[in-house]
């Protein structure tokens, strides 16, 4: 229970607004940041590590909105990839569709909009889809507990790829491709951002409380006057919304979609770098998704040794030691603002905080 | 605590960092080496087919090393695994070219990581070979991207070549699977080809991959009373097919593509099977001397008959090291026009030419289904 006292011990904000002025001006400096590591890391970075960074954004996208569903409200999904599909597709048809057609095209050449700026219709649109498949999904399934609702989600990814193996107009089991390449560092990085920052504020306002009385007594919870199954399906739809965001990205980068892509095996990475980075903790699912993606191209070198691949054996050993070792993961669910001196720590988390103390 | 957790999560990335970077001592001093990428799934699901396509290059890159290897430097191949995921395909396709630095890059096996690596190729005007992808769109991508194995539609010609010239026969029903479009191309093809060789159609039916009966097909053809029924589809539903087919009295043998290429087709299929024919890439029971020559250095040195995979990518770079050869420098646009020119090849699995379209013009082989194994019945030329 340490962990709800200290998250309880929060502020109630409203979800996206009141920030502290601290809090504001530190969301606006990472966003900053983008515009000023963005030109460098385009042109100076080898294109290899480029496409790293790239994967790594990707890949915390899903593994924070993963914790929303599984950290923080105790939920355990595993069919992030069928929500990732979802969105991927869409975003991928949105945008061949838009590029295809000449009076979009006239719009954007007569307006001098850059030729990007398909994209985030396509993740919005993508982005939506997703949700509204993880509203319907947790609709009838969230009132099944643990393992049920495992199966569930399961055999939903599962659904979602025969669907899309058996759709001739996204291209079938051959996949779709010739996707326009259009996702760069700063939309990959925007979208990191706006994620971690919509999960942040989700968990500390009172919808996130609801989140966390879930996970830790649901039946308590709803004595209190929960809504159980309506917080839920938000944190549901919620993360399937990122979960597809994530997968319009990673069809922009990769070019090509094919159902294949999207197996149980990818629900599964995303889970791992949750567990690891810690349940309920976002920064701990940020260093888990960029450890662990890194970790796998990192061991590639090895490879090219001993010309025998023995990446999995390494990468199977170092989860298997780093969860011995630290069982809760990474972080537990404590954050990186957890490790701030005392001082700043106050700023950041405004009034309510510096009343309630420091442990 | 904390602190510990910290310098845990920084010594993490510290051992991480220079693994990843590398030693580059390596690289310097393979200054005399031609570097070859090649990208396979090694592991993973589909890790026979990487691991055989691997074994085939390997072999001729040793080959081509004891023979002085190409303009004074020997070759080099560095092969990358890609778990049989396309984005894996995608970052090792990108790391061979700008950290490795290759000349050339050999790969994939399927059709959809081939489609994954061909735009990063062709982004960096680096010459790709797949040795296996038979989807037309791979090589639709660029210039620089080559296939030595041909596409989908020469097998439905191959077929038809076969039935009205080998078998002599004239009559023919089609069972196509409509989700497949390799199927459906290999159904279209044939037809084609089948009546311009003065043969005919009697009757096209259709079903669906996943399947079980087809009864209704089958009474429908039955009736029709076929020479033969060419069956364009996966090895599971033909097994199927040909179980159904013989219980309701159909003796007419059946015809298929490189999709049967599987030894679950016996398993399925069994007894029915017999006295089946389909196009393949390559038989190890071909007789030609260079086919039988090439089968006993295989052997021995990995004590294992080649597959197809294997004799493929033991062409593909072949292939390359031909172009190589030829071409007026070692840089990657005299590479390109080099293998756009290959013409009349010699490789194990035929006579190579690179057409317009920078498909291979190969020949095909049919095989026989008899005695429970596949033995190689005949070998069809393109045009």
């Amino acid at each position: 229970m340490e962990a709800v006292r200290r998250q309880t011990r929060m502020p109630k904000h409203r979800f996206l607004f009141s920030a502290s002025t601290y809090q504001t001006l530190s969301w606006g400096l990472v966003l900053l940041a983008a515009f000023v590591v963005s030109p460098w890391i385009e042109q100076g970075i080898n294109p290899y590590w480029f496409t790293i960074v790239i994967y790594c954004g990707i890949n915390i996208i899903l593994a924070v909105s993963l914790n929303l569903v599984n950290g923080f409200t105790g939920q355990f999904s595993i069919g992030h990839a069928g929500f990732m599909a979802v969105g991927a597709y869409v975003a991928a048809v949105v945008t061949m569709a838009l590029g295809a057609n000449p009076a979009w095209n006239e719009f954007v050449a007569s307006n001098g909009i850059s030729e990007s700026a398909v994209l985030p219709i396509g993740l919005c649109l993508g982005g939506i889809a997703a949700a509204g498949a993880g509203y319907m999904v947790g609709m009838p399934s969230l009132r099944l507990r643990g393992d049920y609702l495992a199966i569930v989600t399961l055999g939903f990814g599962e659904i979602i790829r025969v669907i899309m193996m058996n759709t001739e107009a996204v291209g079938g089991a051959s996949g779709l491709n010739n996707i326009p390449f259009l996702s760069n560092f700063g939309w990959v990085y925007s979208s990191v951002v706006l994620t971690v920052f919509c999960v942040w504020r989700m968990v500390h306002s009172s919808h996130g409380r609801t989140l966390l009385a879930v996970r830790e007594d649901e039946i308590a919870g709803e004595a209190m006057g929960v809504n159980t199954t309506q917080a839920k399906v938000r944190a549901f739809a919620m993360g399937a919304f990122f979960a597809g965001v994530a997968g319009g990205l990673y069809a922009h980068q990769l070019r090509i979609l094919t159902p294949q892509t999207f197996d149980f095996n990818r629900s599964f990475e995303v889970v791992i770098m949750v567990v690891l980075g810690g349940m309920g903790s976002i920064s701990g699912s940020v260093v888990a998704a960029v450890l662990l993606t890194v970790l796998r191209e990192a061991l590639r070198v090895v490879q090219t040794w001993y010309e025998i691949d023995i990446r999995m054996v390494i990468y199977s050993l170092v989860l298997i030691i780093l969860m011995l070792t630290r069982p809760n993961g990474l972080f537990g669910s404590r954050e990186i603002t957890d490790f701030f001196p005392a001082s700043l720590r106050r700023k950041l988390a405004g009034g309510a905080e510096a009343r309630g103390g420091v442990k | 605590m904390n602190m510990r957790l910290v310098t845990r999560v920084t010594l993490g990335f510290a051992v991480a960092a220079p693994l990843a970077i590398g030693p580059n001592i390596e690289a310097q001093a393979a200054e005399d080496f031609i570097k070859i990428g090649e990208v396979g799934s090694t592991t993973g699901s589909e890790a026979t087919f990487g691991v055989a396509t691997h074994q085939g290059v390997d072999l001729a890159i040793k080959e081509i090393n004891a023979t002085g290897g190409i303009k004074g430097k020997k070759l080099k191949v560095i092969l990358l695994d890609d778990q049989g995921k396309p984005e894996e395909a995608a970052t090792a396709t990108t790391r061979l070219i700008t950290q490795d630095k290759v000349t050339a890059i050999i790969g994939e096996v399927a059709s959809s990581r081939s489609l994954a690596m061909a735009p990063i190729a062709q982004q960096y005007k680096i010459p790709m070979i797949s040795p296996s992808s038979t989807n037309p769109k791979v090589t639709e991508i660029g210039d620089y991207i080559f296939r030595v194995c041909f596409i989908d539609p020469f097998q439905g010609f191959v077929m038809a070549r076969f039935a009205a010239e080998n078998l002599k026969i004239k009559r023919v029903a089609i069972l196509r699977d409509v989700k497949n479009d390799y199927s459906v191309g290999l159904a279209k093809y044939f037809t084609e080809t089948f009546k311009k060789l003065g043969g005919d159609i009697v009757l096209d039916q259709s079903y669906s991959a996943g399947d079980i009966d087809f009864k209704s097909q089958l009474t429908a053809i039955r009736a029709t009373k076929p020479d033969a029924i060419f069956v364009p589809g996966y090895y599971t539903e033909v097994g199927l097919i040909a179980r159904q087919a013989r219980s309701l009295g159909i003796k007419v043998p059946m015809m298929g593509g490189d999709g049967w290429d599987s030894p679950k087709l016996l398993q399925i299929g069994g007894k029915a099977m017999e006295g089946a024919y389909f196009s393949n890439h390559y038989s190890a029971e071909d007789k030609s001397p260079h086919v039988q020559a090439f089968i006993d250095r295989y052997r021995k040195a990995y004590k294992d008959t080649p597959s197809g995979l294997a004799a493929m990518g033991f062409d593909a770079t072949m292939v390359l090291a031909d172009a190589m050869k030829r071409a007026k420098s070692l840089s990657t646009s005299d590479i390109r026009a080099a293998l756009a020119a290959t013409k009349d090849f010699q490789g194990v699995t035929g006579r190579i030419s690179i057409d317009q379209q920078r498909n291979a013009v190969k020949p095909a082989v049919v095989l026989k289904v008899v005695n429970g194994s596949f033995a190689y019945e005949s070998t069809i030329r393109p045009g």
